[in-house]
């Protein structure tokens, strides 16, 4: 009985043995050297895996980075500057400042703006709607307001404004992974830098029809007029297909347009009020202004 | 037993209120909006400009391509401006704005009522008289006839079929054509077998037209080789591939043209162009529409000009009820609902449906119950569930994989759903999707 015992004990332990010298050598073949600066970077990079940077998650970002072994073309939008500057330290190299950006809805054809003619009661998706009908207001180009850029977005930076029936971007928790851009079927969104104190200025309008369809749909639709183009001092601004556009890398900020554009297309953003001219002769004769003042 | 396709299939209420209302013409509208591209395929090219003068039936908008189809004017007039137009779905596409002044045709159209039997052309010459004048298909596809009459190479052509089922709801334009027309759509028949170089032909009508059936058959005895069939009322027995199922007892092949099974299907109204076009060098200005529907005050069939308002027919029909809750473009099934009653009749048009607000509303969705009762009517035998939800999922190549591109867009599954799930407009989704996925792939 012993004997039973004694040899199976000792076959095993020979099988064993054999086994890991041969795993042992197959595993010094086999050998998979990683660089271990994938994990070091990775380790840095806000693991949100949400594809802003064009790369399938953190990790494939980070062997990107590693292998190319350079950060020309890498970006993370998440992390920001501070993250890259991170990763540029583990590289050995130096990391470009990028200016931080956010993303602009650039639609305005809020409930008020741009009243529905009709009433839609089907899927409430954008991707099916824009395939069917040109959506509620009959603008063609503007948000129809179901929320695909709210399913796709992983940081909770947008929610549909129940007054306007648009969507709104939270600004401090929008990381400009582009997510938004991408699942909006009438490409409305667009990442543009935040700017200095948040200060922004774009045209708040996609629509590329001639002005008058434009106007008929939405009261603050960009007509394509051209008042802006001829308004800026430093071109920024650009008009094709009926519609302006406003380069956020050359405009100063100055907000001229803003003040020629006769729809209020062109929206700015965080801008301290501006100076009142009291001596203005329509407001002095104006029927509402007196009472306000008053009071 | 009469016959039907086998699998699936639904049989909703038929109303066909306006099915005794002759085909009365409309007066021609004073001013005509004509979509350039009407048709499936490459999009046409205007030719007229602004401030030009046009007369009825004058080439306006010329094919671009193999797949194409030539536009005619409706109307004699001036041309206000080429300019976009919202179509029925409210999107803008280019357009040729008319004024009309009075009808003046072009010459050599014949546009007495005298039917002509002798067919004097020859194949090839037909096949271009039908290209020339612009036949696309009236069943609602609208892909060019003349294209349709070129069997490729290495395919045969046995049958021809002509679809006189109209199994939609409500609409009844190409039951009046049959039973006012019936002896010009069986010439018109004739002069597609003989572009089609085959012997046989069979008109398919369903049994809810026992005049139409009637009519042709009587004179489908001195007509040769064509021979009318009654067919069991079920939806969707007008979509081509059911419709030779029915008559032939062939399947087409996933993925393949009705050609693979030796047919050719033509709709009555198609018939009935092409007599007008190889017979009386008519172009295709003008077709039946059919204004319905529960809410509409005198549901009627119209003989309309391309390019009228819908507007205008819905005024000529006893106007816009108070209780009106959709204007559909098409019937019940597959229609669409209209973005604006300012967009045009179009070749595509058969009928314009106006639904009171009660019919109108969508039902509450509630979660499928797998009872796969949209599994058993799917016509395609495809599982209209389980493609919603991949196509609402985002899984587009399992949406391929389930062949979501056989989907005929029938509405069977939809209309029967017990949870009032839209099942078709997510599939409809995912064929859009999955579509441009294949194209891309070609592009490669």
């Amino acid at each position: 009985m012993n004997n039973v015992i004694l040899v199976a004990v000792i076959s095993l332990s020979a099988i064993g043995a054999t086994s890991a010298v041969i795993l042992y050598f197959v595993a010094q073949k086999f050998k998979i050297i990683e660089d271990p600066r994938i994990d070091e970077v990775e380790d840095v990079l806000p693991k949100a895996n949400c594809g802003g940077c064009g790369y399938a998650g953190c990790r494939a970002f980070a062997e990107g980075i590693v292998k190319s072994g350079t950060l020309e073309g890498f970006f993370c939008p998440v992390g920001g500057n501070s993250v890259m500057s991170q990763v540029a330290l583990i590289m050995g190299l130096v990391a470009e400042e990028k200016e931080p950006m956010i993303a602009v809805l650039r639609c305005n054809g809020s409930r008020t703006n741009a009243p529905a003619k009709i009433n839609y009661d089907g899927p409430a998706t954008c991707a099916f709607t824009h395939n069917l009908f040109s959506g509620e207001s009959g603008c063609p180009h503007g948000c129809l307001g179901l929320g695909d850029c709210v399913a796709a977005c992983t940081f909770g930076a947008l929610y549909i404004d129940q007054n306007t029936g648009l969507p709104a971007v939270i600004a401090d928790k929008c990381t400009a992974c582009g997510a938004c851009v991408k699942a909006c079927p009438r490409k409305i969104f667009e990442l543009r830098n935040r700017g200095k104190k948040d200060r922004r200025i774009f045209v708040c309008c996609v629509n590329e029809e001639k002005g008058a369809p434009a106007k008929k749909n939405c009261e603050v639709a960009c007509i394509g007029c051209g008042k802006c183009v001829k308004a800026c001092a430093y071109d920024a601004i650009t008009m094709k297909n009926n519609l302006a556009y406003i380069d956020f890398e050359k405009c100063k900020l100055c907000r001229k347009c803003v003040e020629e554009c006769p729809t209020g297309a062109i929206h700015e953003l965080n801008f301290p009020p501006r100076k009142v001219k009291t001596t203005a002769p329509e407001e002095t004769t104006g029927q509402n202004t007196p009472t306000e003042v008053t009071a | 037993m009469l016959k039907t396709f086998k699998s699936g299939g639904v049989h909703p209420p038929e109303n066909k209120i306006s099915a005794d209302a002759a085909i009365q013409s409309l007066p021609v509208p004073k001013r005509v909006y004509i979509m350039v591209t009407q048709h499936l395929g490459a999009p046409s090219v205007a030719l007229v400009k602004k401030g030009d003068d046009v007369k009825t039936g004058q080439l306006i908008a010329k094919s671009a391509g193999f797949i194409s189809a030539n536009v005619h004017s409706p109307v004699t007039g001036k041309v206000f401006k080429v300019d976009d137009f919202i179509d029925q779905s409210g999107y803008r596409k280019p357009a040729i704005i008319i004024d009309a002044e009075e009808d003046t045709w072009v010459d050599g159209v014949d546009n007495s009522d005298e039917i002509i039997r002798d067919i004097t052309l020859t194949k090839e010459q037909i096949i271009q008289r039908i290209s020339d004048m612009g036949v696309v298909g009236l069943g609602g596809a609208t892909f060019p006839t003349h294209v349709k009459m070129m069997i490729p190479d290495g395919k045969k052509a046995e049958f021809l079929i002509i679809n006189g089922v109209e199994c939609e709801p409500y609409l009844t334009s190409d039951h009046r054509l049959m039973v006012e027309k019936p002896e010009e759509i069986l010439i018109g028949t004739t002069i597609l077998m003989k572009a089609l170089g085959v012997s046989k032909a069979m008109v398919g009508i369903e049994n809810n037209k026992p005049d139409a059936i009637e009519k042709l058959s009587h004179i489908a005895k001195s007509f040769k080789g064509i021979t009318v069939h009654p067919l069991k009322v079920k939806y969707p027995q007008g979509g081509e591939k059911q419709l030779i199922k029915a008559l032939t007892g062939r399947e087409v092949p996933s993925g393949k043209l009705p050609i693979e099974t030796g047919c050719v299907v033509d709709n009555v109204g198609t018939a009935f162009a092409v007599y007008e076009a190889v017979q009386k060098n008519k172009p295709l200005i003008e077709r039946v529409v059919t204004v319905t529907g529960m809410a509409a005050a005198k549901p009627s069939n119209f003989m309309v000009r391309i390019g009228a308002p819908v507007s205008e027919l819905i005024e000529k029909a006893g106007g816009i009820p108070e209780n009106l809750g959709k204007v559909v473009g098409g019937g019940p099934m597959m229609g669409k609902a209209l973005m604006s009653l300012e967009a045009p009749i179009v070749k595509g048009s058969s009928g314009i449906l106006l639904m009171p607000v009660e019919e109108s509303r969508r039902v509450v969705i509630k979660p499928c119950i797998r009872c796969a009762r949209c599994v058993s009517v799917c016509p395609m035998g495809l599982e209209p569930y389980l493609l919603a939800q991949v196509a609402k999922n985002e899984m587009w190549e399992r949406a391929e994989s389930e062949r979501v591109m056989d989907c005929i867009e029938c509405g069977s599954c939809h209309y029967t759903c017990p949870s009032g799930r839209p099942l078709l407009d997510y599939i409809r989704l995912g064929k859009n999707k999955v579509g441009q996925i294949i194209r891309s792939r070609g592009k490669k």
